[in-house]
This record gives C-alpha cells, structure tokens and sequence, in this order.
C-alpha cells in the first residue's frame, strides 16, 4: 500500500486515516444502498412498498414474495437457460481460445498472420454492430429458439485467444524441446503439458466470461421468442409494474430480481481472487 | 517470438478452424451482409430488394430523429463514462492511502459488475418511481421539481445513466488500484520531501503516471456504454419518453427488428461499425503506450 496522498508520509496522523475510512465506508454505502433497498423491499408487503415515508428496513414476508416470483415468473427454467448460457458460451470460448492461440504460437503454418487478423477483427464487431443479418444467419441455420443459437455465436473470443497466445508466449521454449525429445507429439503437449500449467488463467478467465454469458441480453432476445428459452434477465421483466396499469407489486419484482442477479454476484465473490486477475489479464 | 517447434501440414488449420468458422459465420458474413444491405431498399412486402445506392445513408443524414440518437448516445456515453470514471478514481485513491482494509474495501465495491446492466435497470427503474420510488421522495423535501421520469426526458436519462455506470464502477476501480499500486512509493515520498502537499503530488504525479489507465478506461467505458447498454434502454424506458433515451443502438434495433426497415437499419449498423472500428483503434494504442511507460 502506497502513502499516495497522506498528509505527512513519515508521521501518519490517526485522525487523517479516520477520515478516509469514513469516506470508503460512505461511498460503499452509497454503492450497496440499490442493492440493500432491492432486498428491503422483496421482503414487504405491497402496502409497505408504497408506503410513504418508505420503509428502509426489512419485513418478513420474504418467502411469499421469492415463492411468488418463482412460480409466476416460471425461475427454475430461467434460471436454468441462462446457468446453460453462460457456461456452455464461457466453456466453448476457452476450447475454442486455447486450441486456435496453440496453433498461433506452437506451428509456423501458412496464412497464420491472416488468421491472427482475423481474429483480431472480430472485436471491431459486437453484435450490436450486425444485428438484423447475424439473425437471418441463425434463421437460416434452423437455430431459433435453441441452446446452439444462443450460444456457439459466443464462443469466438479475440480477448481469450490473445490471452492464451499471451500465456503461451511466456512458457519457456526448453520445454517443448525435452518434451519433444521425448517424442511427444503437439497434441500430447498441450493436453499434458500445457493445459495443467494454464488452469489459473482458464479459471480466472472462466469467470469473467460466465458473468459475460449470464447477462447477455440483445443476443437472446432476438433469437428466442418461446417462453421455454428465455434467460432470466430477459424473463423478468414481465413482472415490472408498469404505472397505472399493475397492481404495484414491486416487491415480487424485486424478489425476482435478486434470484437473476445472485449467481453471477456470487461467483465474483466468491472467487474474486480469480475475477480480478481475469479482468485484467484479458484486457493486455 | 517462439520459435515454432511442431511440424504437422494439417494439424495447425484444424486447431484454428472451429475459432475461424464461428468467425465467419457469425461476425464476417453477417457485417458483409449489413454492408451490402445498407445499399438496398425492401419493399413493403418483404420480397423484394432494390438498389438504391447510397439513399439509406443519405435519408439518415437529413433525419431529425437520427441527429437526435446521436445526440443522445453522445449524453449517455459521456455521462456514464464521467460518472464511472470520476467514482472509480475517487474510490481507488482513498483506498490506497496508507490504509488498512484495502482488499475488503475492493470487494465490497466489486460485486456491482455481476449484474446485469438491464436488472440493475429495474432496480434503479423503482428507486426513481414517481409515486414508490425513494428518490423522488428525498428529493421533495429539497425541491417542489416534479422529478418523474416518465415525463422529463432528461430524469429519464439520468436513470439509464446512474444505473448503468452502477454495474460498471467496480471494474474502473479494479483498474485504477492496479494503476495507484504501480506507482513506486520513492516517486511520491522523494516528491513530499521536496515539499510538494497531497493534492499537488495527486496532480502532478500520480495522474499523469495514471494517464495510460485512466485513457484505457475511457475507451472502454465509452465502448461499454455505445454497444453494450443496449439492455438497460430496452428494459427501462423503450427509448422514451418521446425518444429522450433513444440511443444509436436501440434504434438500429428498432427500426430493423420493430420498424423492418431493413435498408436504414443495415446503414446504422454500418455507421456504428465505424464507430466501434475508430474506438478499438484507440483502445490499441493503449497496448503501446502502456510498453513504453
């Protein structure tokens, strides 16, 4: 830790550091308080919802309003499309990452510079860029409404192959020599030698690209419109009481809410170790 | 550069080949697609496409409601750039004063970025409630403004804003104390002995030092918020009231997917690719600044 602007560097002051504990602690605030008042309010009745003043403080009707926003909003299957989503999108984007950076660096081949271009280009073209002819690709191909159509136009990465070929880079070249002079062949090499020594990057960037998979959003709304392959972050929206004409029933919104966003929030705490360095490392 | 050390004629392109067919399929044919498109006309019917040259483009240039996305894709990007990057620093420099706690402090400031910018809508959608919301009601006791979004476009605005750059702020944090945490502490403490206070050594050297993050940030943020907020639009507010949060993206969308004007849909498309090109363009040159500091 650094003394970046302490006031005097050699004799810190105690009252100097509790100001600053006191300013981190006023900002967490201020970035958890949506989050606390979402879960305040899934625990209310509808009449403590608007009540005014707003009650800021939970009640205990948590479990009818989760049980509630489980059926009416069908969870289980959203939750379920969008758990497939991520980690079908996050996985096949690894594979598919490692096997193309193995080639790149490991095989002096023809056209390898046009092939590292070209995956280079795919960044300059998110999906927001090609939207209506991407769907008549997937229409097409037959892949409306399918686990295939949502998700295998995920898995090419330029960030994750870079961050491989990067890896890759760095391993010494002496071990591919004794490997080799042991008479191991290239795909032997990268399933024993190499995969066992990048798990912390295949972890660290499985968890970026999962959270990146379980909030896609313009991708399955165009490609599903059946009820049975909707994602959650998608689903939960025909519970929003639009004004005037709901019953204001913000409190099994909010529930909802909570069940879409707890799993990636987990994953990051969970392992935020593996979070930050896949945040990092896949932007060099 | 390694010296590449397996020989096999075939091996290379079958490793490659499922990256590039993906590729292909799904972001060279359809961005060729939407080039060519943006050169054709539909009838009204569907069967039928004519070309029309440059018309698509040009129908762009004279439409109000087109000035008006750019206008307010400009307001948004800037808005929740300004508001993500100026929070992060903020955040991240106190938590490198010679503190303890640093690594809570990280997570408990982290964990917005798993959600979903379209959920964190919602959320944000019932604290800026005209009637429920909490916002509204600490704001009366200020002012006797009406702050009800469904009626001002710029409240509406300001929702999709706060809300979006709420999901992102973690990640400019993350950045930022990886920046701070690089600066070597000779640098600053030869600086205090020479009499330099806080905000002077913040000034004239931590934030030029921070310069090639606090650039990369900006790019990103910028290209998050062009591409990627397309979720919180559609969810919250539809591009209204009357248009006042119509961003570029949402209107690609809804005049290809909604309106089916697929020839003025495929030149927007068009148009934000140039975007998107110019701003990887720059976020690369981060690459290099980065080699040389």
């Amino acid at each position: 830790m650094l003394p970046v602007a302490a006031e005097r560097p050699r004799k810190p002051i105690p009252c100097g550091a509790l100001v600053v504990h006191a300013l981190l602690l006023l900002c967490v605030a201020v970035i958890a308080f949506p989050l606390y008042y979402a879960l305040v309010i899934s625990t209310q009745t509808v009449q403590e919802v608007i009540a005014r003043p707003p009650v800021l403080v939970p009640s205990g009707h948590a479990l009818e309003n989760y049980a509630e926003a489980w059926s009416r909003a069908k969870m289980p299957r959203l939750l379920w499309n969008s758990a497939i989503v991520a980690v079908a999108s996050a996985t096949g984007k690894i594979v598919i990452s490692m096997l193309s950076a193995f080639a790149i660096v490991y095989f002096n081949f023809r056209g390898r510079a046009v092939v590292f271009w070209m995956i280079f280009v795919t960044l300059m073209l998110p999906v927001e860029v090609r939207i209506m002819s991407t769907y008549e690709v997937i229409g097409d191909l037959g892949w409306l409404n399918s686990y295939a159509g949502l998700t295998v136009p995920l898995m090419a990465s330029a960030t994750a192959t870079f961050l491989f070929r990067q890896f890759y880079m760095t391993i010494p070249d002496e071990l591919c020599e004794a490997a080799q002079l042991d008479g191991v062949g290239p795909l032997r090499f990268l399933f024993s030698f190499l995969l066992p020594l990048s798990w912390a990057n295949i972890a660290a960037l499985f968890v970026v690209l999962f959270i990146f998979g379980w909030n896609q959003y313009l991708w399955p709304l165009m490609i599903t419109n059946s009820e049975a392959m909707r994602v959650v972050v998608i689903g939960l929206q025909d519970l929003i009481p639009r004004t005037g004409t709901h019953v204001p029933e913000w409190n099994v919104m909010m529930a909802a809410a909570m069940m879409a966003l707890l799993p990636p929030v987990a994953v990051i705490l969970v392992m935020q170790r593996w979070f930050v360095k896949g945040l990092v490392e896949s932007e060099k | 550069m390694k010296r590449a050390v397996f020989k096999n004629p075939i091996l290379p392109y079958l490793l490659v080949l499922p990256q590039l067919a993906v590729t292909v399929v799904f972001f060279f044919w359809p961005a060729f697609e939407s080039l060519r498109l943006s050169l054709f006309r539909t009838s009204p019917f569907g069967d039928r496409t004519f070309f029309v040259g440059l018309e698509n483009f040009s129908k762009l240039l004279v439409d109000p409601d087109y000035y008006r996305s750019i206008l307010n894709t400009f307001v948004f990007a800037g808005g929740v750039t300004a508001l993500g990057l100026g929070a992060g620093l903020f955040v991240a420099a106190l938590a490198t004063q010679n503190i303890r706690g640093l690594s809570a402090y990280r997570t408990a400031v982290l964990w917005p970025y798993g959600i979903a910018p379209p959920v964190a809508g919602i959320i944000f959608l019932f604290m800026f409630h005209p009637s429920y919301g909490v916002l509204p009601y600490w704001l009366s006791f200020v002012t006797a403004y009406d702050f009800n979004w469904l009626l001002r476009g710029w409240i509406a605005m300001a929702l999709v804003i706060i809300a979006t750059a709420w999901t992102h702020v973690g990640y400019n944090i993350a950045f930022f104390l990886a920046g701070l945490l690089a600066i070597p502490a000779s640098v600053l403490e030869a600086a205090s002995v020479d009499g330099a206070g806080s905000i002077r050594r913040f000034r004239s050297i931590v934030f030029p030092l921070l310069s090639p993050i606090t650039f990369y940030l900006l790019v990103v943020n910028l290209l998050f918020s062009f591409f990627g907020a397309f979720g919180v639009i559609h969810a919250v507010t539809q591009g209204g009231p009357g248009g006042a949060t119509e961003i570029m993206v949402f209107k690609v969308y809804k005049d290809g997917f909604i309106g089916l004007n697929l020839g003025s849909s495929a030149a927007q498309s068009v148009i934000l690719m140039i975007v998107v090109i110019t701003l990887t363009a720059l976020q690369f040159k981060f690459v290099e600044k980065k080699v040389t500091y």
